[in-house]
């Protein structure tokens, strides 16, 4: 039997700490000239460097230095006019070299802040989280764990790695902790996760993939009585591969630490991975006996001391703020804000606009994406964003409802074939044979069909009582399979009625 | 410089993953410590105005274009493994954390 939330939020304040990893969207790896390409045959994509074979070595990356300054400068940072890189020793097989190429003590960006909005019922709240730090460094190989019952590491009879991904730039990005966000302490995590990852995509500096694992977040909680400013133990969530996760993961770790602390026992500091299917997350290895990495600075490369002209000219050229495009958009399309956040909330912001910009009017293009298609998604318990139906697609139907070749309800039916598969739109109105009944013949034979089985309803109508013409129409929409248009049988069914 | 302590040694190893015996332990422990010693005399002859560096060259930003270069052939990549299947790297079981 687990705690309630309310009981959790009520005697303990969360304190947050997150962590978020971006794979940089370069062509070459952080090191070497080895290519990026997610999904490619395992160890084609490898060389003497990332391999760290002896006499191997290694050369940064301009452009992971200049996309990374650019986050930097994105999130507010002061540029360190002078980083380097350290080995961050470690002896485990997804790295070849026994150890990663980080930074540790000169991180290249400091001292930033991003803030994140969201929307209570409260109203629409603001926090600002603080950056502790941006700084470099490299992915980690691929393990495939065989044999043993589950897959997973426990019980496995031996590993098999894959390099393709070792050296491809991260960028890890590490929050100072987040205190004061009281009951909202997922939903800010989710808030944050979510600008950073719309500032990173305005960057264009990563794909941000968070399902193929271009853009990580690990969380740490920890709890503290309200009242008292001693800080509990962290845990430290890591696997967290989408927004909805990171919300999840977020207030299930509250849970179990206030159960923990409930109890009297203590929280351990340690590493733990979120499951995905059940919420919860399990216990990795205790940190403080696994991690002692012996840092120490990369004797193989030299400073980094970036041109303070280089810096400013990347000022000077950084996009929009996300926050600023919204308001934009939002006054263009004259959504009212709970609608807007409703959008962002949703994360179908993006591809509204997507639609949009194919030529849907907003409104419509917003209604497809937060109605139905929402609908849909949450059965599925998918991102509407990761439904097999595209922006082209919804603008298509939008302008079919706008010239009358599909009544809404018609609509509805397409978009449900289209994400069952069944083609795009049009493949999808040809092989179902839908079209609106719109002949006026038609429509009065179906018209006259339901008085005739219904005479009582049609002599209320006749009486004077409107609303009543409603049992009639259903009729009609029935007989006609949905097809027919549903403001043009009301319209001929009062006049027929006398109405 | 203080040397190397005999715990020392065995933290190292374990991190490391080398099984020591305690004889090993002992004889490494004073033997690394003579080694630690001949290096750090270097601290010596280091002035209060030579900055510590980790490099021999006085260089600074030395970048290569974001360029694809040809990588080996997974074949290739793979010719010194001692073992491999399905085209990866075959390793030991690991004790530890889950990548």
């Amino acid at each position: 039997m687990s705690l309630k939330y309310e009981d959790v939020i009520a005697k303990y304040e969360p304190v947050l700490g997150l962590e978020v990893h971006v794979e940089l969207g370069t062509a070459s790896k952080m090191f070497c000239g080895c290519n990026t390409i997610f999904g490619a045959e395992p160890n084609t994509q490898t060389c003497p460097v990332c391999l760290g074979l002896p006499g191997a070595l290694p050369v940064v990356n301009e452009k992971a230095i200049e996309y990374t300054i650019m986050i930097g400068l994105a999130l507010n940072c002061s540029i360190a006019p002078f980083s380097r890189f350290a080995r961050k020793n470690y002896f485990y097989p997804d790295m070849p070299k026994n150890f990663q190429t980080s930074q540790y003590d000169e991180p290249i960006c400091v001292n930033g802040f991003l803030d994140v909005e969201i929307d209570s019922n409260e109203g629409i709240k603001k926090f600002r989280v603080e950056v502790e730090r941006v700084h470099m460094e490299e992915d980690t190989g691929k393990s495939l764990h065989v044999g043993g019952a589950t897959g997973r590491i426990h019980g496995a009879d031996y590993s098999l790695l894959d390099y393709n991904r070792a050296g491809i730039p991260l960028v890890e990005i590490v929050t100072k902790i987040v205190p004061g966000t009281g009951k909202y302490a997922p939903e800010v995590a989710r808030a944050y996760v979510a600008e950073l990852r719309d500032i990173l995509r305005s960057l264009n500096v990563s794909d941000v993939k968070m399902e193929q694992g271009s853009l990580r977040c690990d969380a740490n909680v920890s709890l503290r009585l309200i009242g008292s400013d001693v800080l509990g133990t962290r845990s430290e969530t890591k696997n967290v591969n989408s927004l909805r996760s990171v919300e999840r993961a977020v207030r299930g770790e509250m849970i179990r630490h206030a159960e923990l602390l409930n109890k009297g026992e203590r929280v351990v500091q340690e590493t733990r991975h979120f499951q995905e299917d059940t919420g919860l997350t399990r216990s990795g290895r205790s940190k403080e006996q696994a991690e002692d990495y012996r840092y120490f600075p990369e004797p193989d490369l030299v400073p980094i001391v970036p041109d303070a002209t280089w810096i400013e000219t990347m000022r000077a050229a950084l996009p929009e703020k996300p926050s600023i495009h919204r308001k934009r958009l939002q006054e263009a399309w004259a959504v009212p804000d709970k609608e807007m956040a409703s959008m962002i909330n949703a994360d179908v912001l993006e591809i509204v606009e997507a639609t949009v910009i194919l030529g849907a009017d907003p409104t419509k293009a917003r209604g497809w994406w937060l109605g139905e298609i929402a609908r849909i998604a949450n059965e599925k318990e998918v991102a509407a964003t990761d439904l097999p139906i595209t922006p082209k697609d919804v603008a298509e139907i939008v302008a079919l409802v706008a010239t009358g070749d599909l009544t809404d309800k018609l609509a509805r039916q397409v978009i449900e074939a289209v994400i069952a598969g069944e083609g795009r739109p049009s493949e999808v109105i040809e092989k179902r044979g839908i079209k609106v009944v719109s002949d006026d013949g038609a429509l009065m034979a179906a018209i006259k069909k339901a008085i005739s089985t219904q005479p009582d309803v049609a002599e209320k109508v006749r009486g004077g009582n409107v609303p009543a013409a409603g049992a009639l129409i259903g009729a009609v929409m029935k007989e006609t399979k949905g097809q027919a248009d549903a403001a043009k049988v009301r319209e001929l069914l009062l006049k027929h009625l006398g109405q | 410089m203080a040397g190397i302590s005999r715990d020392d040694v065995a933290n190292l190893a374990r991190l490391a993953r080398i099984d020591m015996t305690p004889a090993e332990l002992d004889h490494l422990a004073s033997e690394l410590g003579v080694i630690l010693n001949a290096v750090a005399r270097v601290q010596e002859v280091a002035g209060q105005n030579v900055p510590p560096t980790s490099h021999p060259l006085p260089l600074q930003n030395v970048y290569r274009k974001d360029e694809v270069v040809p990588s080996l052939t997974p074949e290739a990549a793979l010719s010194a493994a001692p073992a491999s299947e399905a085209q990866r790297f075959k390793v030991p079981k690991i004790l530890g954390e889950e990548a």
